[in-house]
């Protein structure tokens, strides 16, 4: 769980994107758009209660499509970007192999398979909404997901203490936006564009005063999201 | 199981008989929540139950929490959630209604934004956006935990169903699947809610 962080960008995966193979990226690469979407599917189906630790698996030990530094170096990008997570990397690696074709494949097998099955179980539910016993499953199965996912906010919460708002300010910020969302039910818009604002012109200020030396590791870099990726 | 008359509309459109506008609303509100997802699907849950129970009523309290575990539930990516909520809704085209909404913004996002390099993510303000959006990220994952635990929390046997749930995930790292199993369990036989 410790911050990793990113080396520079080595040549080798420049070489891995143009298709120049380096020994030293130690990469294989997927030979087509139907075996992306076969290793994505595969690897969405092992994911139960999130797919990052597996995509870590399938991808960087077991394919070799990537090394340990590129991915993630594409996990920390598609943590930028907003939407989905796992998605987002799906799509990035989809695309540095075979472009948007692969992008589109990799992104197919996440979503397709797993989709029908997920589908297939709320039908079913909703047929038998008319059961206490159903009903009463997906109350207690509802309860547990609290749970898993408060838990998850925990497990996430002790890099605060590297955070450049440090930890109370940190702790604060979080407090804040749960009792906007959560309790208030204020518009995820306005907390993400007020708070998110506010907390990003802070943490841009106190990067700026600690003025690491360029390329040094950054005290403040958000590590990987915990794996589980709830 | 329903009549077969109503049985292929209500799985082709769902149960509610939306209007144009409202499936334009649907669609649109999912679009917006793409662009806010700033850690992952799961955190817009919140402003989705806010809309789509409060505000539209187009959804029962339990019935999005259900929709919540369920996807949890199966295997796949967590966003699938979104397709649950999305059949529940409006049938089939619900699902692509809100899955399109959710996944077209932040996909032609990251088709444009993967010439970035490693460079860009530690410029300062990147690291000024992680680092300002973590906290942020965790105070909306602990807003999901509440509003699908609210509706149950005036039982106390669901109390000590999450307080267990959560022990046990942050002590053990079980799998997901078995806490919701005796979730499903005990929830069928009528202990919680």
């Amino acid at each position: 769980m410790s911050p990793t962080p990113v080396p520079p960008e080595p040549p080798s995966s420049q070489a891995a994107v143009t298709g120049r193979g380096n020994e030293a990226a130690a990469t294989r690469r997927p030979g087509s758009c139907t075996e992306l979407f076969i290793v994505f599917t595969r690897l969405a189906l092992q994911g139960f209660g999130g797919v990052l630790p597996v995509a870590q698996r399938e991808l960087v030990e077991r394919e070799r499509w990537l090394t340990a530094p590129q991915f993630l170096e594409l996990l920390a990008l598609s943590q930028v970007l907003p939407g989905p997570n796992v998605i987002n990397l799906s799509l990035m690696v989809g695309q540095r192999f075979l472009g948007l074709r692969g992008a589109l494949s990799a992104m197919a097998g996440m979503l397709c398979v797993p989709m029908v099955g997920v589908l297939l179980l709320a039908a079913l539910a909703a047929q038998g909404q008319r059961h206490a016993m159903v009903t009463g499953a997906l109350r207690g199965m509802g309860i547990v997901s609290a749970g898993l996912i408060t838990a998850t906010a925990l497990k996430l919460a002790s890099p605060l203490k590297r955070s450049p708002l440090s930890l109370p300010g940190a702790v604060l910020l979080g407090a804040a936006s749960f009792v906007a969302v959560g309790l208030l039910r204020w518009p995820l818009v306005a907390v993400v564009f007020g708070l998110g604002g506010l907390a990003f012109g802070w943490a841009a200020w106190r990067i700026g005063a600690q003025a690491p030396a360029p390329g040094a590791p950054a005290p403040g870099d958000r590590p990987p999201k915990d794996p589980r990726d709830v | 199981m329903s009549e077969p008359a109503t049985f292929l509309p209500s799985l082709l459109l769902g149960p509610l008989q939306l209007t144009p506008a409202d499936w334009a609303a649907l669609f649109g509100h999912f679009l917006m929540l793409s662009l806010l997802a700033v850690g992952g699907a799961i955190t817009t849950a919140p402003d989705m139950q806010r809309y789509v129970v409060g505000e539209r009523h187009w959804l029962t309290e339990a019935q999005f929490s259900g929709s919540v575990a369920l996807a949890q539930a199966a295997p796949g990516p967590n966003v699938l959630f979104v397709a649950v909520v999305g059949y529940n809704i409006g049938g089939l085209l619900g699902v692509v209604a809100t899955m399109a909404g959710t996944l077209l913004p932040s996909t032609l996002l990251t088709l444009r934004a993967s010439h970035w390099n490693a460079q860009y993510a530690r410029s300062r303000g990147v690291r000024a956006l992680h680092a300002g959006l973590a906290p942020i990220t965790l105070g909306l994952l602990a807003a999901t935990g509440w509003i699908l635990f609210e509706p149950a929390a005036a039982d106390w046997r669901s109390s000590l169903l999450v307080a267990g749930t959560i022990a046990l995930t942050l002590r053990w790292r079980v799998s997901p699947l078995w806490p919701i199993a005796c979730g499903a369990l005990v929830g069928a036989l009528g202990w919680v809610g």
